[in-house]
């Protein structure tokens, strides 16, 4: 029964992330590596404070904070958690977000990287000896000065190229291998050509040899190659972290006892018992027991559920106040945290879609520049039978043409727009996400933890009356519930203190209950206290035989909110608002932000669906969305942001992180991006004017080493001040 | 032009210096982060004795 119970191995995309899970799991024995994003930081004196309290935690081995990316690294025992790190330095005043390693590891201390910058001082040094001699032979040297210089270059050039050229090498070897042309190709044969023509031409003591254009070209692209390992995000997938959610322990009860069972031996009409505060492990029933369940993480509800004998609750979702047993209704693969775990994985293959501008260009690009340069060898080598002039022209037309400044033309621009967009508080993860948002033109928002902060908060408390509130704080303090916890919260803070009450009692799924001065005292449901329910979000208190008080919430706008949608709507981008929660909450917030289409009760499918559609209709949507109810549809949009708040697996799935609470900067992204697509193409048309002087000069056999340089240098160096013109 | 015997192999020499001297700030991470490097000289920490 187990094992048929067990999901098969890669029988379907997530269920091969399950190996993941337990990788996970065993991952954690280590110890941990925290990374917070810390947007707010800004001076000395911030990371001695920040330094200084990290490391006075007990459990701390170290810690150390980056003023330049705004982030601390943390390296602590295994049972230190990054949410308490989080606290710690909150508590200090600034504010902390958990990051991803992953988003981590692709920037920091990253052996590539380095590795290509090492690469890339090899070929500057190089490139700039040999320039330095060639400029003596462009102004004249001859005879055997020329000879000896070009014989010096030679010596620089072939153990620099040698070093320095290998991730062209390398790449273009394996596109080759599998038989395909891509941007090194041409590259490596330019590179290859001039290296062995110009060796020929010395040889023979010829006039023109081509070792500081093939320097050049390596230095320069080696420059863009490393400006686009730098925004490149390593991928990761969201499905792999959603499936961490998943409670790998349950407990079961058999003929009354209690055993601690894996979730993975758990079958259809199993007894299990979830204490508060733990999530349930599978789908079910509810048999015994009152509580109230968070459901906000699956559907994006703001108000807990109550959940009494007969409600079906799913994988997942958080068991409040109350222990609660259920029978199990679908385990393991069946389960509606698991089809969400599909779902993901379905939208993220579909993802790999969109052709990157440079590599549009370069499909054009490659085949053109090698049709060309055989042309114009063939020509040369039928109208001379020289086989030494055909074989310099052939060379200069491929060094010529080759694609230093399109190698540029969008590391460049992308380093200068993730640039400007960090310091305004947004983290750019994938390499083409700028060029993807830059054609939206329609957004979709989530509510809940998206554009309001998922926390109600208490909106009369200036009308309540004195003992009321401190009845209600006395009775509230205890308790896990939100609305209570909200109410402790805005009482603590107005500076009202407990009223003294006895036998304070919680009823799961109700409210509390407690006796002051020889009355009872109620806070809970409006059915609970007799009161009669309002259609907003409250909570009731009735002290013995009085009417009851309301306690009014409302969801709190996430700051910069009607800043982002206001900007939006400006640009004329069609705004959506797609909820799971309840059609008046939903209402309400899209009237008051001024959004004018919504749709509320959408369970995750739906939201990738919408999206689908929308996407299918021939929009380019951007989801903004922060919980695993989004996931889907932020893996199926076009591009997607998420807050720093956000669950894991939605920062893994989106394209863009922000790192503070802010929302206001996603309006201005958008402009960013936009003008960033729009550099990118003037540089494609920069270099497209270049190689159209240029080439003709080459397959005329005009062009000379000097020419070839000056073709370079300029076109690359234009193309990447245009790049850093980016507001 | 027999001055250039010394100054060539002189002028790659002193690039090799330079070359040498990035290839060692690479290594000991000193790009990992100019901003905050610049601003850690201002503070006080460590000024008696070095970080254990």
């Amino acid at each position: 029964m187990t094992a048929t119970m067990r999901p098969a191995p890669s029988a379907c995309p997530a269920c091969a992330a399950a190996p993941a899970a337990e990788a996970l799991a065993t991952r954690a024995l280590l110890p941990a590596q925290i990374a917070l994003s810390l947007p707010t930081i800004h001076c000395a004196a911030c990371i001695s404070k920040i330094e200084r309290a990290l490391s006075a935690h007990p459990q701390v081995t170290s810690a150390r904070v980056n003023l330049t990316l705004k982030r601390a690294s943390i390296d602590a025992a295994p049972e230190v958690t990054a949410e308490e790190m989080r606290a710690l330095v909150e508590g200090l005043g600034y504010e902390a977000h958990e990051l991803d390693a992953g988003t981590l590891n692709a920037t920091a201390n990253d052996r590539a990287g380095r590795d290509l910058l090492m690469r890339l001082a090899v070929s500057g040094f190089a490139s700039m000896n040999v320039m330095l001699l060639s400029v003596s032979v462009w102004s004249g040297a001859e005879d055997a000065t020329r000879d000896m210089f070009h014989w010096i270059s030679a010596a620089i050039a072939l153990p620099a190229i040698a070093f320095s050229g290998v991730p062209f090498f390398r790449n273009a070897w394996a596109a080759l291998r599998n038989r395909r042309l891509n941007m090194d190709v041409p590259i490596v044969l330019a590179i290859v050509l001039a290296i062995v023509t110009s060796l020929w031409e010395t040889m023979l003591s010829g006039h023109h040899a081509y070792f500081d254009a093939a320097m050049a070209l390596t230095f320069f692209l080696l420059a863009g190659r490393y400006l686009d390992h730098r925004t490149r995000a390593i991928a990761r997938s969201a499905a792999e972290e959603l499936t961490a959610l998943e409670v790998p322990r349950a407990i079961r009860l058999r003929d009354g006892a209690e055993e601690q069972v894996n979730v993975a031996q758990l079958a259809v009409g199993d007894l299990i018992l979830v204490r508060p505060g733990g999530r349930m492990p599978v789908d079910g029933v509810v048999v015994s027991g009152t509580s109230e369940i968070d459901r906000s993480l699956l559907t994006g509800e703001t108000l807990p559920v109550f959940a009494g004998e007969g409600q079906a609750v799913s994988a997942g979702e958080v068991n409040l106040t109350g222990p609660l047993t259920i029978r199990a209704t679908a385990v393991g693969a069946e389960t509606s945290l698991h089809r969400m775990v599909d779902l993901v994985a379905i939208a993220e293959s579909g993802r790999s879609r969109y052709t990157s501008l440079a590599d549009g260009a370069a499909k054009l690009y490659a085949p053109g520049v090698h049709i060309l340069a055989a042309l114009s060898f063939a020509g040369w080598y039928v109208f001379t039978w020289d086989m030494r002039t055909a074989l310099n022209i052939a060379a200069a037309v491929l060094i010529i043409t080759c694609p230093c400044a399109l190698g540029l033309a969008v590391p460049a621009v992308t380093t200068a727009a993730s640039g400007r967009l960090f310091r305004r508080g947004m983290l750019i993860k994938h390499e083409t996400a700028l060029e993807r948002l830059a054609q939206v033109d329609t957004v979709v928002f989530d509510k809940t933890g998206t554009l309001t902060t998922g926390t109600p908060h208490l909106t009369n408390l200036e009308g309540l009356p004195r003992h009321v509130v401190e009845l209600a704080l006395a009775l509230a303090q205890g308790s896990s519930h939100p609305l209570a916890q909200s109410i402790t919260r805005a009482a603590r803070e107005a500076g009202f203190a407990a009223a003294a009450v006895t036998d304070v009692t919680e009823v799961p799924g109700y409210g509390t209950r407690a006796m002051a001065g020889g009355q009872e005292v109620r806070l809970g449901r409006a059915s609970w206290t007799g009161a009669r329910a309002l259609s907003e979000t409250a909570a009731f208190l009735r002290l013995g035989d009085q009417p009851p008080v309301a306690f009014t919430f409302a969801d709190a706008l996430r700051p910069g909110a009607v800043e982002a949608v206001a900007g939006l709507t400006r640009q004329g981008k069609r705004l959506i608002l797609i909820s799971g929660d309840t059609p008046p909450a939903v209402e309400a917030l899209a009237t008051r932000l001024g959004i004018p289409q919504w749709m509320a009760e959408a369970l995750p499918a739906d939201k990738a669906a919408r999206v689908e559609a929308l996407t299918a209709e021939g929009a380019h949507v951007l989801m903004v969305g922060d919980g695993l109810n989004d996931t889907a549809a932020l893996a199926a949009a076009h591009v997607s942001i998420s807050p720093a708040t956000a669950l894991d697996a939605a920062r893994v799935a989106s394209d863009i992180v922000l790192l503070g609470n802010d929302l206001s900067p996603i309006a201005s992204a958008c402009d960013t991006a936009r003008s960033a697509t729009r550099r990118i193409r003037e540089n494609f048309q920069i270099a497209t004017v270049y190689n159209v002087i240029a080439v003709p000069l080459a397959v005329a056999g005009l062009a000379t080493p000097l020419i070839a340089a000056l073709a370079m240098s300029l076109s690359s160096i234009t193309v990447t001040l245009n790049a850093l013109r980016l507001r | 032009m027999n001055i250039l015997s010394y100054l060539i192999p002189i002028s790659l020499i002193l690039g090799g210096i330079g070359l040498l001297a990035f290839v060692y700030t690479v290594r000991s991470n000193q790009y990992d982060d100019p901003e905050g490097d610049a601003r850690r000289i201002l503070s006080d920490d460590w000024d008696d004795r070095p970080k254990p």
